[in-house]
């Protein structure tokens, strides 16, 4: 009885890990399989630098290469913003606030975490859309940099708390070895503790620039969605996540349109295995150095 | 009427950790030049009482003190700058602890933050501290290597010799071979009679046997409290108190 019971368990288990690679391989497949059918009508070159996204002109004119450089302007923003303020917020928590502060912030950045990025998008479009038209002087507030900062503030939850895990695995041993030693507590975070986190820090990052490069209806809000190349972060722009969101819907399936959604689908793809891969190796680097 | 070969003056001590005592109104001297050794059985205070002597203690939020501390007659607490205290006591852990970076920076770390910048002035400094360590000739050719590539027993003298390069008066040693084989045991103990002759040693031992090898006088504390210092030959042979007699003895512990 009792071996037909382990049986079943581990059989369950089993199909449960199976069950969860078939899954990620049958999408993979399917994204694939739909996303590269649109080379028949455009090459790959064409497809990655085309300067036009004009889905439903008569022929159709498949260029991303605003969308790429609108995902590009609108992270990389989020980036400048939100890497220095997060590893800034996550030394503070992790090394300098005293303890009830630290208890009180920590809820807070999960609190952020925590609010569905749709609500953020709408709070941005209200109140942050308006001020960036006026502090800016421009026609419209729906820029890069409106949703650069939006994004920012998805990313900083992730960044802070998985830098605050980094920080808390240095050992303590360090930084009373350095402290007892005559440093002063940023000598010690500046010379041992940051660079003994670096591995994770770099992975926080990473991760939590992955967040920002695939998160969608926030950037749909308040982007402007305009698909043509940005120049600068003051204008209107237009990301793959938010034309594969807002276009899906009204195209035909089968066409040419609907088979590019699902190749720009397969360059985010590409872009967050990239950068997800890049955070593993970081943070599975041995954290001893020569 | 301050004896002047007195380096640390303590005057009735008191420890709490979120108000329970640790150390309750301890008195004494430690005199220059002397290895004092300080045994007792688990949680009577002794880490407590080194990490006070630093200031070490200041990095415990919970943990609050009273009575005074003097060092060269001067108050830790309110004379002495704090960083310049920590130079002076240089402390060594019980779990060797060398930070994890080269062998020749964990010994520059220190004079590096004090503002040493002359590449020639560090490497002196650097082989000076490692050759009164008793650790030059294993690591010579191998200064850029990490120190964590050390055993135990030489990352506990890199330790000892990470403190030396601070030019310290006071050394502080916690238990430094609970973790050592006989040997490295050894070597660190010759390394302290060296180094008592220029400095002034405080070892806490769980191992009476290596106190009755090493120090000049033994503190005895029990509880939080000092029962009992004197020479190391009485303290081992005629101590006063019944309950000195009784740990020496192996029969508590
Ligand atoms: N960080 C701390 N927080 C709270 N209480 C502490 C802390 N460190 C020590 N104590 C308490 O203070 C008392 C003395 O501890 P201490 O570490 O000084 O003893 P010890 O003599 O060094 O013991 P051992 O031989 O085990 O190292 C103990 O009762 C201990 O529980
Ligand atoms: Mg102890």
């Amino acid at each position: 009885m009792r071996k037909y019971y382990e049986f079943v368990v581990e059989g369950l288990i089993f199909a449960s890990g199976i069950a969860s690679i078939i899954f990620v391989l049958l999408i993979f497949i399917f994204l694939l399989k739909e996303g590269l059918m649109v080379f028949r009508d455009v090459g790959l070159f064409d497809f990655l630098f085309g300067k036009f996204w004009y889905p439903i002109s008569e022929p159709p004119r498949l260029g991303i290469l605003p969308l790429i450089l609108g995902s590009l302007w609108v992270t990389v923003g989020a980036t400048i913003i939100s890497v220095p303020l997060g590893i800034a917020c996550a030394i503070f928590i992790g090394e300098i606030a005293p303890g009830w502060l630290r208890e009180i912030l920590k809820a807070g950045v999960e609190l952020l975490a925590a609010i569905p990025s749709i609500v953020l998008g709408f709070i941005g479009l209200v109140t942050l859309v308006p001020l960036v038209k006026k502090f800016f002087g421009l026609p419209t507030g729906l820029t890069a940099i409106a949703g650069s900062i939006m994004l920012a503030f998805m990313a900083m939850p992730t960044i802070v708390s998985i830098m605050e895990d980094a920080l808390n695995a240095v050992p303590k041993g360090y930084r009373e070895g350095s402290i007892a030693m005559g440093a002063t507590k940023w000598q010690t975070i500046h010379r041992i503790v940051l660079p003994s986190a670096s591995s994770g820090i770099i992975a926080a990052v990473m991760l939590g620039i992955g967040r920002v490069i695939g998160e969608t209806m926030a950037v749909m809000m308040i982007t402007g969605n305009a698909a043509v190349i940005p120049h600068t972060f003051f204008q209107p722009v237009r990301t793959m996540t938010a034309t594969i969101a807002a276009e899906m819907g009204e195209t035909v399936q089968g066409s040419e349109h609907y088979f590019a959604l699902f190749a720009i689908g397969i360059v985010l793809f590409a872009i967050t295995f990239l950068v997800n891969l890049l955070a593993d190796l970081s943070l599975h680097r041995k954290p001893v150095r020569a | 009427m301050v004896n002047a070969s007195e380096k640390i003056q303590v005057k009735e001590l008191s420890v709490t950790y979120d108000s329970v005592p640790a150390l309750r109104s301890v008195s004494f001297s430690v005199l220059e030049h002397e290895i004092l050794g300080i045994i007792g059985p688990a949680n009577s205070g002794k880490t407590t009482f080194l990490r006070t002597l630093n200031r070490l203690s200041d990095l415990n939020p919970k943990l609050k003190s009273s009575g005074e501390v003097l060092i060269d007659e001067k108050d830790i607490y309110k004379k002495w700058n704090v960083f310049q205290l920590r130079k002076k006591v240089g402390m060594v852990f019980a779990l060797p602890s060398p930070l994890p970076i080269s062998i020749f920076e964990n010994l520059a770390y220190g004079p590096r933050r004090d503002g040493v910048r002359n590449k020639t002035r560090l490497s002196e400094t650097v082989e000076r501290s490692l050759k009164a360590a008793f650790l030059w000739d294993e690591v010579k050719d191998r200064l850029n290597e990490s120190a964590m590539k050390l055993s135990g027993g030489q990352q506990q003298r890199l330790c000892i010799a990470r403190t030396l390069a601070l030019e310290p008066e006071v050394i502080l040693f916690d238990e430094p071979c609970s973790g050592l084989d006989p040997i490295s045991t050894a070597m660190i103990e010759d390394a302290m009679r060296e180094l008592k002759k220029r400095y002034t040693l405080i070892l806490v031992t769980n191992n009476t046997k290596q106190a009755a090898r090493v120090s000049d006088r033994v503190a005895f504390f029990l509880m939080g409290e000092l029962v009992e210092i004197d020479q190391a030959q009485k303290i081992f042979t005629v101590p006063k108190d019944k309950r000195t007699e009784g740990y020496v003895s192996g029969r508590y512990g």
